[in-house]
């Protein structure tokens, strides 16, 4: 037994050797690379930017973000970077995980970074937050729960992009009170997006006369939700709001058409890939979300003050990746454009920088940033247009 | 309390719903019985011949285009194959095959074909066309998928194909040699090393047709392979480890305590529910349902 014990703590050190020695040497050598530079020209902007980049239920949030990111970078220096300063991001993975993005945070502020981009999640921008706060970086994160820059006083150094789950419960509860439907039935994934939303939707509820006659849940890695949506219909719901980020989202609508269930269904602003779409195939017919018009870029008015911008992220993103862009990218393309609109202004001080981003006002691929020192986001129930799935592809509902 | 029409269809579809879970559970514990039977090793690289089983059929159906049946055929053969690969490169050259390291092994060999899988496949979840009509029918007032019958008649032909296997092939007569004795069964001149191979090749072949019938249901992705093992190893030792009757039994009421468990309690506690099951089994009786306590005794564990 002894010598089993020994043979498992051995194998538990190897691993933890591995993959620390992994993610050190590259980092190191880029800190050299740096430091050769900085005596030719002017010192590089530093920048740290963290992913779930793979990981097993987000990284279809967390590879279009990585991307959009070395693509801006990329274009950012070969245009000759900000005014002369090249631009450098070091990339991590927290391949999801609260304690990793919190790991990565540290390094990057050991490192001496001037801005953070990321995480890709919810639960993790949370878990940054506090370390984040006392090292007095500014953060710029990419998930969508509220109560990552709320409330705003203890969150004086942390924005996102993405626009708001209350916004979005605002915008379906909006329509819902339009077509005169009061009972809906919701169902929510068990992550930190889906109980963030989870919350929205039974505070809001009140306010929009709505009455939520089922609240069921279901884990992401749930393969048939047959049972809560029977729930649903037989509490006598007239219309379905499913909120999830995971691809166990794409399950809820078939599980609907074998059930013929026929009231309608509501996804969230985490349904904005197409693949997500894709994969409920036939069931996904239909379907309502509010999604970011990044998603239904060509179909803009043309004299839409986005459109110019997102058909030019959107083309950029395409023709270097050969796949479609999605919304999640969208969020990185306007975190690090806040950060290179900061380091153009001011520099590279972090203390400047966060004073700077409350005063940006401009358009990005979520909408219409109006930023303020009472509001981190900048973004309002406008930056979303009601989406439905038509043909397999995203189309805008026409005004309602 | 007068029970309506309305009640006994949603019973019956809870128990639909909980029999096509429960029969992936089922599939997932027998393989890793017959690996268990053999080498007393639980075999974490189980999920991972599900998840393979689904992609693989995702390649051959919905890109190579070829009828269901030849690729439900090579399908199973190439999963077979890497289950006979992993044998022997890994197990067989152990020159000291402890169990624990046999167990470390086969968990490394799990991340590993994840890996190898994510690379393949992506990360993106894919979807498997269904073997006959997507459409449902309504049996009492509960919606049916036909696939949910194609996994029902699989279960039960597979099940059938097993018992017929080990009790009248003489093959299978080894492998069972082997389990009970491996050493009087190497004396009357049984090549125990092959017959270990021959059970990593069948769990194999069962975990590919679990994944195979599944996936045009829940969708496959290369991460789904940890969770399948979990609730089919939870289903393998409320069963009694080793015993594939109680695979079976064990895995569809697990399943049919799931969909219980979401449809008249709650949806927040459907796992908790299960496990809390599991628990309750164990306390009550260590062995299994099935298992007998006597034979576990002997066992490592």
């Amino acid at each position: 037994m002894k010598k089993n014990l020994v043979i498992i703590i051995l194998a538990a050190f190897c691993m933890v050797f591995v993959s620390c020695s992994k993610k050190e040497e590259p980092v190191k050598e880029e800190v050299k690379q740096e430091e050769v530079k900085k005596e030719e020209v002017k010192k590089d902007y530093v920048v740290g930017a963290f992913f779930a980049i793979t990981g097993k239920f987000a990284s279809l949030l967390g590879e279009p973000e990585r991307n959009t990111v070395e693509m801006m970078v990329k274009q950012v220096n070969e245009a000759g970077g900000i005014n002369g300063h090249k631009l450098v991001v070091h990339m991590e993975d927290t391949q999801g995980d609260n304690s990793r993005a919190v790991k990565a945070a540290k390094k990057f502020i050991g490192m001496g970074v001037c801005a953070i981009v990321g995480p890709s999640r919810s639960g993790s921008s949370m878990a940054v937050i506090p370390v984040v706060q006392k090292a007095k970086i500014p953060l710029i994160s990419c998930a969508a729960a509220e109560s990552i820059v709320v409330p705003v006083a203890e969150r004086k150094y942390i924005f996102k992009t993405p626009q708001k789950d209350s916004d979005a419960v605002r915008k379906i509860y909006g329509r819902l009170n339009k077509k005169g439907v009061t009972d809906v039935g919701i169902i929510t994934g068990t992550t930190g997006f889906g109980n963030a939303g989870r919350g929205q939707l039974k505070t809001l509820a009140g306010e929009y006369k709505i009455n939520i006659v089922a609240d069921e849940t279901y884990s992401p890695a749930d393969t048939d939700m047959t049972a809560q949506l029977v729930k649903i219909k037989n509490a006598g719901a007239k219309a379905v709001i499913n909120w999830s980020i995971v691809p166990a989202q794409s399950i809820v609508p078939k599980n609907m058409k074998q059930l013929k269930m026929d009231i309608p269904l509501y996804q969230s602003h985490g349904f904005g890939n197409i693949k997500y779409a894709k994969l409920a195939g036939d069931a996904a017919e239909g379907i309502m979300f509010p999604g970011g018009r990044l998603l239904v870029a060509k179909q803009l008015i043309h004299h839409h003050p986005q459109r110019p911008l997102l058909m030019k992220y959107k083309e950029d993103y395409e023709s270097t990746y050969n796949e479609d862009a999605s919304t999640f990218g969208g969020h990185a393309y306007d975190a690090l454009l806040i950060v290179i609109n900061a380091l153009k202004a001011v520099g590279d001080d972090p203390e400047k920088i966060r004073d700077h981003i409350e005063t940006q006002n401009f358009f990005g691929t979520g909408g219409n940033f109006k930023f303020t020192p009472e509001d981190h986001n900048g973004l309002n129930t406008r930056a979303f247009d009601m989406i439905t799935v038509s043909f397999g592809e995203f189309k805008i509902l026409g005004e309602w | 309390m007068e029970i309506t029409n309305q009640d006994f269809s949603n019973l019956l579809q809870y128990i639909f719903m909980g029999i096509q879970r429960g029969s992936i559970y089922a599939l997932a514990a027998m393989g890793f019985n017959i690996i268990y039977n053999s080498t007393g090793v639980i075999n974490f690289a189980q999920g991972e011949f599900v998840v393979y089983g689904g992609l693989m059929m995702v390649s051959l159906t919905m890109t190579m285009n070829l009828p269901v049946p030849v690729a439900f055929f090579f399908t199973v053969l190439f999963v077979m194959l890497i289950g006979i690969l992993m044998e022997r490169l890994t197990i067989n050259t152990v020159k000291s095959p402890t169990v624990l390291r046999l167990v470390i092994i086969t968990i490394g060999v799990s991340i590993f074909l994840e890996g190898i899988a994510m690379v393949s496949w992506g990360k993106n979840s894919h979807v498997l066309r269904h073997f006959s009509s997507s459409e449902t029918f309504e049996v009492f007032g509960a919606m049916i998928l036909p696939q949910t019958l194609w996994i029902i008649g699989i279960l039960v032909f597979i099940a059938l194909g097993f018992i017929l296997f080990f009790n009248y092939t003489m093959t299978g007569k080894c492998m069972r040699a082997c389990s009970i004795n491996r050493d009087a069964a190497r004396l009357v001149g049984i090549n125990d090393r092959k017959m270990v191979m021959i059970s990593f090749a069948l769990s194999a072949g069962i975990g590919a047709i679990a994944g195979i019938i599944i996936t045009p249901i829940i969708q496959m992705d290369y991460g789904r392979g940890t969770m399948l093992a979990i609730k089919g190893f939870g289903a393998a030792v409320v069963g009694g480890l080793g015993n594939s009757v109680g695979a079976i039994f064990a895995g569809i009421l697990i399943g049919i305590i799931e969909a219980f468990g979401a449809g008249y309690i709650s949806s927040h506690y459907m796992d908790a529910i299960a496990l809390f099951f599991m628990l309750i089994v164990l306390f009550v009786k260590p062995s299994g349902i099935f298992g007998s306590s006597e034979a576990s005794k002997l066992k490592e564990f």
